[in-house]
């Protein structure tokens, strides 16, 4: 199969659905002949004309708005927001009418938006540049949240999302815009909802989201060279949560560490942990692990940034302290 | 008073239109004076010319966005007693089947996207609203309502200078009702409100929102030349509110005088003044007119009746309407 970029797989995805319907339209700052600093859109504005790839000003919180508005009166825009943490600027128009017209409404109207970000430490960015916010979304019931992991699901998942009727966020990590993966040359969608089990194991279930399933993956062959076989995890959304997916592994392995880029107090490593525990707690030979983000804002020096995000070696080192069962016991 | 409107059905229309929103308004009041409705709600009588006088001059399929203050746009824009009063008490039947209540209530099948509670959250989604009409290539013109107290927002230069921009076929209506929840407009706003949206080049007027005929006049002319493409326009509507911010504001004198609320009931009210005109010009008598209140205050009081006996949605629809394309979220 052939392979591509996550960058050129998004592109792809945006071309695709629009070229399938005319009602779609990308709005966000320098969208069009830039193709954003991450230059994920070139080529866009060539084909579908600044009607409908529309550079903004510099004005998140107004180009949501308009596109809340937009996606309510029968076009489907896909709003680019240059970096996740701008987030914050958009939150009244995402959260409070985007999130909740559909249910305010009676089910009478509906926003089907897409909102395209990104997340991602360890690019030298600092504080502002480098957040991982998606737990704030997910936390908003109305919203689905897409978190792909690979060229192949930002491309699938992306699809999926403009086709939704439902306000979607989608978060890429911007560190991964020039992997490659393989990428089918023929049209397919992912369905949101639907883990991916990337790696079969036996042992520990690792669950890692966006490019933590990369870290999962390292960590589990380093877990394979010294015997222990663990499985991993990416469920691909968070909102809907594939939970029967997660719950069976847990059952099966009765250990599990969930790994991901948001900060960890009361984030989505908190939320799946629980959920395991709440339904999987028989099953379980210890405490479900969670591994986020450092609880400190992202720190420009490569020496202090690299150690506020999740590890391979820390996955691993944490999954040998639960197979060993030495670490939680109290003092 | 200036005459737009050429035939006596017309002016007649706009009277009732006008008693209508007063009725409705003074039941609602009564509502929650006597514990019949949950919550609390922002009363838009003496407003009544404004609603009324742009809202006849758009078209079913022109959209409109409304605020906290909406019961006079909902029913300006040709919204029935009966769902209305059921929104407001949180019946089945009401047109958001009682998720929204008051402050979102919506009627989209006559093109109102729906009142919103935050002070001036609904800008961007007009103005959305706006830029899908021009994609679509339709001709449907967006009125945004807002008060004095939004223009305070930032979101609204942010889409201004972006309708600006792009031409888009919207109009935004300030009505300017002296106060901003508690506060005299004139300590919230520097220099002119009109001055701002003329800062954008967009054409701004100013009228008498007292004057229904006035407000019209102006209203039917910007909305023929924003058809044609030569939006956006700004107008600013003086008008007044008689009630205190909310039902529960009775005890206002310390932001605003008896004698200045009786001077604006007693010499410029907006119904009084137009009903004077209608007899005056020979359109109607007062015998017709009286059998015209009458008639508005029956069906109205029908409509109570109605509401207070309607049924509660089901304890089953909690966690409907969440997401389009799941029944129940929680399930």
């Amino acid at each position: 199969m052939r392979e591509i970029t996550l960058s050129q797989a998004v592109n792809e995805a945006l071309a695709e659905e629009m070229r399938r319907d005319p009602s779609t339209f990308i709005i966000g700052e320098d969208v069009a002949e830039a193709g954003t600093p991450f230059k994920i859109l070139s080529g866009l504005v060539e084909e579908f004309g600044t009607d409908r790839v529309v550079d903004t000003p510099i004005a998140e919180p107004g180009f949501m708005g308009l596109a809340v508005g937009a996606s309510m009166t029968g076009t489907r825009p896909i709003v680019d927001l240059m970096f996740g943490d701008f987030i914050f600027l958009v939150m009244d128009q995402l959260c409070n009418q985007a999130a909740k017209i559909h249910y305010m409404s009676g089910g009478k109207m509906n926003a089907p938006l897409v909102l395209r970000t990104n997340l991602g430490a360890t690019r030298r960015s600092a504080a502002q540049h480098s957040q991982s916010l998606h737990a704030l979304v997910a936390h908003i019931p109305g919203l689905k949240v897409a978190l792909p992991s690979s060229a192949y699901e930002a491309k699938g998942l992306l699809k999926t999302a403009i086709r939704d009727d439902n306000p979607v966020v989608i978060f890429e990590d911007k560190l991964m815009y020039n992997d490659k993966a393989p990428v089918p040359e023929e049209e397919f969608l992912i369905p949101f909802g639907e883990a991916n089990v990337k790696r079969h194991g036996t042992d520990i279930t690792l669950i890692g989201t966006s490019s933590m399933v990369q870290v999962c993956e390292k960590a589990a062959k380093i877990l394979s060279a010294e015997g222990i076989s663990a499985e991993v995890i990416d469920p691909r959304t968070i909102v809907p949560l594939d939970e029967e997916t997660l719950l069976a592994s847990a059952r099966k392995t009765s250990r599990v560490i969930v790994v991901d880029e948001g900060h960890q107090s009361y984030g989505v490593t908190g939320e799946i942990a629980s959920r395991i525990n709440e339904k999987a707690f028989y099953h379980l030979d210890a405490p479900v692990l969670r591994m986020g983000a450092m609880d400190v804002p992202v720190p420009f020096s490569p020496a202090l940034e690299d150690i506020t995000v999740p590890t391979p070696e820390g996955v691993a080192e944490n999954a040998r302290r639960l197979m060993a069962g030495d670490m939680f016991h109290a003092a | 008073m200036s005459a737009a409107k050429t035939n006596t059905e017309d002016y007649l229309r706009m009277y009732a239109q006008m008693v209508r929103i007063r009725t409705f308004e003074d039941n609602a009041n009564q509502l929650y004076l006597s514990a019949k409705m949950p919550g609390l709600t922002h009363m838009y009588s003496g407003e009544e010319a404004v609603a009324v006088g742009i809202c006849e001059a758009l078209r079913v399929t022109d959209k409109i966005t409304s605020t906290h203050r909406g019961h006079g746009h909902c029913v300006a824009k040709g919204a029935d007693f009966k769902e209305m009063f059921c929104e407001l008490l949180g019946k089945e039947e009401g047109y958001c089947r009682g998720k929204g209540g008051s402050m979102h209530i919506a009627d989209q099948s006559n093109g109102n996207l729906g009142a919103n509670a935050i002070v001036g959250g609904s800008m961007g989604i007009a103005t959305g609203a706006a830029f899908s009409a021009k994609l679509l290539g339709k001709d449907d013109v967006t009125v945004c309502f807002f008060g004095d107290g939004a223009t305070a927002q930032g979101l609204m230069y942010e889409v201004m200078n972006m309708a600006a921009l792009w031409k888009l076929p919207v109009i935004y209506a300030c009505e300017n009702n002296g106060y901003s929840e508690y506060t005299r407009t004139d300590e919230i706003a520097a220099g002119t409100i009109t001055a701002r949206a003329e800062a954008f080049g967009i054409e701004a007027h100013q009228v008498d929102g007292q004057d229904v005929l006035a407000v019209n006049e102006l209203t039917e002319k910007l909305v023929e030349r924003t058809r044609k493409g030569e939006g956006p326009f700004f107008i600013e509507l003086m008008t007044y509110r008689y009630h205190g911010h909310h039902v529960g504001d009775i005890n206002r004198e310390y932001y605003r005088s008896k004698e200045e609320e009786k001077h604006w009931k007693d010499n410029r009210d907006p119904i009084t003044r137009f009903r004077s005109w209608l007899v005056a010009e020979g359109i109607a008598s007062e015998a017709e007119i009286e059998a015209m209140n009458a008639d508005i205050k029956s069906e109205a009081a029908a409509a109570v009746e109605y509401a207070l006996n309607a049924d509660y949605p089901d304890a089953a629809e909690v966690d409907m309407h969440v997401f389009t394309d799941v029944k129940h979220a929680l399930a």
